[in-house]
């Protein structure tokens, strides 16, 4: 591999990151699989573009944000008040919000900003086309994103997030109203779905209506691979394990992608990942299971 | 303090599994009081206390806590003032939270403070006092995650949570049920401890006889969701668990 292409899977896996903390928050810490994040990582691509092409990319960037956090309110709505099941939930807000980012996008399924100022053409202005910038900038907000989720994970809010999805019926007799809190959780994991979605559309100076297929897995795969090597300890040290677990997925990706493989099958080997790492235990009693039972055969033999 | 009045539940009303749970109970508690209750499976004890922290509501009838009439009060905002006990210790706690964080999270449900970002060391100290209370030597153990303590242990901090902040209302639900013999006694002394400091009106369900007499000031007998028995004074003194278990039989 390169330095170049592993430069660029870095900057990508830092980018990524974001989007892999948003799972984080929702699956690790919330207890609930939000597909939201598939339809709000793009719509954050969307709204970001519309304003990078307005000449306005801090704005957009931050207007991202806000899309997606709403966009998580309305699953949030949806699991909570209208009662549906997380899952369904969460298809349904990332199958209305196709409708809502094409309409962002003017009806267009992408946009190139090839020629339009973003974030990163604005640094490499300043420093005099630096490449180095094109990771420092990514690795600034991975890392100021990180410090401050870890910080507000241990504000009274946060606890209250945490234990929500620790063990709800508990929360639920300790006067927190767990509506508000999942809610404020999902608009988090959509913010942060948002903001990776907005600028990884002006790193590649490009939005697409399907940029955010498959993302939930992609991003479920950072989360494993996080915790297969580091293992689960405190909330910081799993906010930390989660960003190196999406710089590790991209290393992965560009390796792949070096050996011409065929990168179509990266994301068919990280359903695999996923579905081995969830179903682990279950995987390992069936095969205590197995055990026992040959052994019991065994003896039988044996004493026949 | 408490005061029941008419309540009345009816489970899969309408159904061949209509099940009368609460039939007209009312109750009344004084500040202070200490009620144990009794009664068979099914009798409807544990579905007077769910009735009661607002985990449904009751078809009809009136629930006064206080001043308040917290008859359609949503259970989070009625558990300010009431804390709970089950009998399943893995149920009062958040197993992957440490022990400070699940008792801070129990403070600030009853408490208005300052935004902050982690626990404040006053408040370490306090958790620190209230567990040295039940000399299981979790006072040195604040950072443990809560899921590695035994059943007693997670109950004995349970208690100390429900109650760390005087709750106008403490129900216990067979909290000893689940532990073994020796545990359960530490945990139901230092229950008598906690509850005997601070007054607080208290609502206790147990299996054991002799703890329902020697525990508390007052008790009452539940069966087919219906009050059957209500002893107090003279009268409670006076009987034996034996006894006891012969009124329980007719
Ligand atoms: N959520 C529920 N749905 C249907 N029936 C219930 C429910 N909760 C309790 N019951 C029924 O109400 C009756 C009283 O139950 P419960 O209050 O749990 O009794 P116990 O005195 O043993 O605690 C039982 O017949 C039980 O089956
Ligand atoms: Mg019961």
């Amino acid at each position: 591999m390169s330095i170049v292409a592993f430069m660029g899977a870095l900057e990508l896996g830092l980018i990524y990151a974001l989007l892999a903390l948003g799972i984080f928050v929702s699956y690790r810490i919330l207890g609930v699989a939000d597909l939201t994040v598939e339809g709000s990582f793009t719509t954050g691509a969307a709204v970001c573009a519309v304003f990078v092409v307005a000449g306005q990319p801090i704005l957009g960037i931050i207007l991202a944000i806000f899309a997606g956090a709403v966009a998580g309110l309305c699953s949030a709505f949806m699991q909570t008040k209208m009662r549906i099941q997380p899952i369904l939930a969460g298809i349904l807000t990332m199958t209305a919000l196709y409708s809502v980012n094409l309409g962002i996008m003017g009806g267009r399924s992408n946009i190139a900003m090839l020629r339009d100022e973003t974030l990163f053409t604005i640094i490499a202005a300043t420093t005099g086309d630096m490449a180095l910038w094109r990771t420092i900038l990514p690795l600034i907000i991975i890392v100021t994103v990180g410090v401050i989720l870890g910080l507000f994970f241990h504000t009274r809010m946060g606890l209250s997030i945490r234990a929500t999805g620790d063990n709800e019926a508990m929360v639920k007799a300790s006067s927190v109203n767990t509506t508000f809190t999942k809610s404020v959780g999902l608009a988090i994991g959509n913010a942060l779905a948002a903001l990776s979605g907005a600028l990884i559309a002006q790193y590649q100076s490009f939005a697409d209506i399907s940029m955010g297929l498959g993302m939930v897995v992609v991003a479920l795969a950072s989360v494993i691979i996080g915790e297969a090597i580091f293992g689960r300890r405190t909330v910081v040290w799993n906010i930390s394990a989660v960003i190196i677990g999406a710089v590790i997925y991209r290393v992965i990706l560009a390796f792949v992608l070096s050996f011409r493989l065929n990168p179509a099958n990266l994301r068919g080997i990280s359903a695999l990942i996923v579905t081995i790492a969830i179903s682990y235990p279950a995987i390992k009693s069936l095969w205590h299971t197995h055990k026992l039972k040959r052994k019991a055969r065994l003896n039988h033999v044996k004493n026949h | 303090m408490l005061k029941i009045t008419n309540l009345s539940k009816t489970f899969n009303a309408g159904t061949p599994n209509e099940r009368i749970a609460l039939d007209d109970v009312t109750l009344h508690l004084p500040p202070g009081d200490f009620v144990t209750i009794i009664g068979g499976n099914g009798a409807g004890k544990s579905t007077l206390m769910n009735a009661i922290s607002g985990m449904f509501l009751a078809d009809s009838g009136k629930i006064i806590l206080g001043d308040d009439d917290i008859t359609f009060l949503p259970e989070y905002k009625r558990s300010h003032d009431i804390g709970r006990l089950f009998q399943d210790p893995m149920k009062g706690t958040a197993p992957h939270m440490t022990i400070a964080e699940n008792m801070a999270l129990a403070y600030y449900s009853a408490h208005k403070t300052r935004f902050r970002i982690g626990i404040g060391k006053p408040l370490l100290n306090l958790f620190q006092e209230q567990l040295e209370m039940l000399e299981l030597g979790l006072e040195n153990r604040m950072k443990t995650k809560m899921g590695l303590l035994s059943g007693g242990q997670r109950q004995a901090v349970t208690l100390l949570m429900a109650t760390i902040c005087t709750p106008k209302l403490l129900m216990l639900d067979e909290h000893t049920a689940a532990l073994d013999p020796g545990t359960a006694e530490k945990v139901l002394t230092l229950t008598q401890k906690i509850i005997s400091t601070d007054k607080i009106t208290t609502i206790m369900v147990t299996h054991d006889m002799k703890s329902a007499l020697r525990l508390g000031n007052r008790t009452i007998m539940m069966q087919n969701g219906k009050i059957a028995k209500d002893l107090q004074g003279k009268e409670r003194e006076n009987l034996t668990p034996e006894q006891l278990i012969e009124m329980f039989g007719g």
